[in-house]
């Protein structure tokens, strides 16, 4: 499949994760969204990196690896913010009880 | 890379002591010692002295403006943990993390100033941020502290997304992460790479919240307990702008006809919105975190002119607003009203400590004979040459002016009005008073002699 395909998927689920991060106020849901957005980037590394890899296959053996290690790395890092993020939220909701992000503009005076 | 090696070890360290049931005073002297140890590891650094030799040239490559920066960073540190150690403990019980977090974030800064791959820009921003959201919501029981913590969660991943996006724009242009290889030899980029670009550098404004991308900046430093504010508004904003300068000049200085404009424009806006919303703000906490947007657009101005001189403006300006930024939070947490009618009649009652403030808001504001002086003149003449160099100027020269009368507001409560009734001022401890006399003499010395610090930079 030409990589335009996959070009169009990613940034499809990434426009579907940001728009939701703009528009959603459950807190857990933006979350999610923002998962999402950084999937949609792991996909469109790992097709990036098959692309590079089969480009560059007679120069190097290893050529288009390191988009694959990069996914790793998003993988760990995302899990990270998922449990500092959702002790957040967890943190909030025994204060306030709801997780609603229409909270947040009580700081705006 | 000896801080890096050291900053995590002493991090696991601060970890564990919260576990061994020592007294508070031991775990503050340690993590002073600690502190103490990442400076004076790095100007040994400095001056060729290497403990610990990270060989991996493909993914991190310290140069001197690396190394000037992060001696900048570990000293201001430094300074920070002698004046503000106590004060974390009333943030809550977790004492030993807090600490903890913060080595861990020096490690953060290591990986962010010395990236020669994008993986390691990513890490190093998101170890730098995530202890970052963890501080903001220290003060698990306050509202406040946890609308500010949530807010700086889900707008800093939104950015990290955006970033990610960026790089894999890149990546699929270039098929390497290298910064070396960021530009191809023609020179002429393709539209991935541009939206790449523009991306990566749309979310860096983010998280060095440059105007229009601030409205979380104000929200978050009023929320964040006041010791982390300090932290935050200094030594990370200014690593995160010294990677963000090392990004666009090694990696797309080449490219910079497409982007450089860009820069000039984010500059004169946070400026322009910086210094006039600073203006209107009753809260001296509130105010700083508006001037520490309205400073971010001077940082920006580096970013704009890139080059040697440009480094040489970030480092100043690292300095000069870190050292006056930290002063200035070390004595607001102290105060009992924390507005500017708080700070009514200081002089009277206390003129050491007032001189001292006098010389940070002189510094902030950019009066000569302080550093903050010459931090502004360096990063002038460094926008200068740019396209549009003058027009950027004029208007930098214009909202120093205006940033002059929201400092002065401060430095006239103290001097020139009367006290309130029934206010009474917090009693400074001696050592306090002498770490903040040394602060304003450092700002002092760099405002009189700024190549005794940029010479490092050369040899």
């Amino acid at each position: 499949m030409p990589i335009n395909y996959y070009l169009f998927l990613s940034l499809a689920l990434f426009s579907i994760g940001m728009v939701g991060v703009l528009t959603r106020r459950n807190a857990i849901i933006i979350f999610m969204c923002i998962e999402l957005m950084l999937n949609a980037v792991n996909l469109l590394l790992v097709a990036f990196s098959k692309m590079h890899h089969l480009k560059n296959l007679a120069t190097s053996a290893t050529a288009g690896t390191d988009g694959q290690l990069f996914v790793f790395f998003i993988m760990v890092v995302a899990a990270a913010e998922v449990s500092v993020g959702l002790a957040i939220i967890v943190m909030m909701y025994r204060n306030i009880h709801s997780v609603d992000i229409q909270f947040l503009n009580r700081l705006k005076h | 890379m000896n801080l890096l090696l050291l900053a995590a070890a002493w991090g696991v360290l601060m970890m564990f002591l919260s576990v061994s049931g020592i007294s508070r005073a031991t775990i503050r002297t340690i993590a002073q010692v600690g502190m103490g140890l990442l400076f004076l590891s790095t100007v040994a650094e400095l001056q060729g002295i290497v403990f610990y030799d990270l060989n991996a040239p493909a993914m991190l490559g310290v140069d001197r403006y690396a190394l000037v920066m992060l001696s900048v960073l570990s000293g201001c540190g430094l300074l920070y943990f002698l004046l503000s150690a106590k004060d974390m403990a009333d943030v809550g019980s977790d004492y030993s993390e807090y600490f903890a977090l913060i080595f861990f974030i020096f490690c953060g800064f290591v990986l962010v100033l010395s990236f020669t791959s994008l993986l390691m820009l990513f890490l190093g921003i998101e170890i730098v941020t995530i202890p970052l959201y963890i501080l903001t919501g220290a003060d698990k029981r306050n509202l406040k502290s946890n609308e500010a913590s949530l807010k700086y969660f889900l707008l800093g991943a939104f950015s990290t997304g955006i970033m990610l996006m960026g790089i894999a724009l890149v990546y699929g242009a270039r098929g390497s992460f290298s910064t070396l290889e960021l530009v191809g030899a023609s020179g002429i980029p393709t539209q991935l790479l541009l939206g790449g670009l523009f991306l990566i550098f749309f979310s860096l404004a983010f998280k060095v919240s440059v105007a229009p991308f601030h409205f979380w900046t104000p929200d978050v430093y009023d929320g964040a307990p006041t010791v982390f504010t300090s932290f935050m508004a200094t030594l990370v904003k200014v690593a995160a702008f010294a990677g963000f300068l090392r990004l666009f000049d090694h990696g797309f200085g080449s490219l910079k006809s497409s982007w450089q404009i860009w820069a000039g424009i984010l500059a004169v806006l946070t400026l322009i919105i910086g210094n006039m919303t600073a203006v209107y703000q009753q809260s001296v906490k509130r105010m700083l975190a508006y001037s520490s947007i309205a400073q971010a657009g001077f940082m920006m101005l580096g970013v704009y002119g890139l080059g040697d001189a440009a480094k040489e403006g970030m480092i100043l300006y690292g300095a000069s607003y870190s050292l006056a930024t930290i002063g200035m939070f070390a004595v607001l947490t102290r105060m009992q009203d924390q507005t500017v009618e708080g700070f009514n009649g200081l002089a009277k009652q206390q003129p050491w400590i007032s001189a001292l403030l006098a010389v940070f808001l002189l510094s902030l504001a950019g009066i000569p004979l302080t550093a903050g002086f010459l931090a502004k003149f360096y990063m002038l003449q460094a926008a200068l040459p740019a396209t549009y160099g003058m027009a950027v100027v004029i208007v930098a020269v214009i909202m120093a002016a205006v940033s002059v009368y929201y400092y002065f507001r401060v430095l006239q409560a103290i001097y020139f009005r009367e006290p309130s009734e029934g206010v009474s001022f917090p009693a400074f401890a001696p050592g306090f008073v002498r770490i903040l006399t040394v602060i304003a003499l450092l700002i002092i010395l760099l405002g009189l002699q700024p190549g005794w610090l940029l010479r490092y930079l050369y040899f």
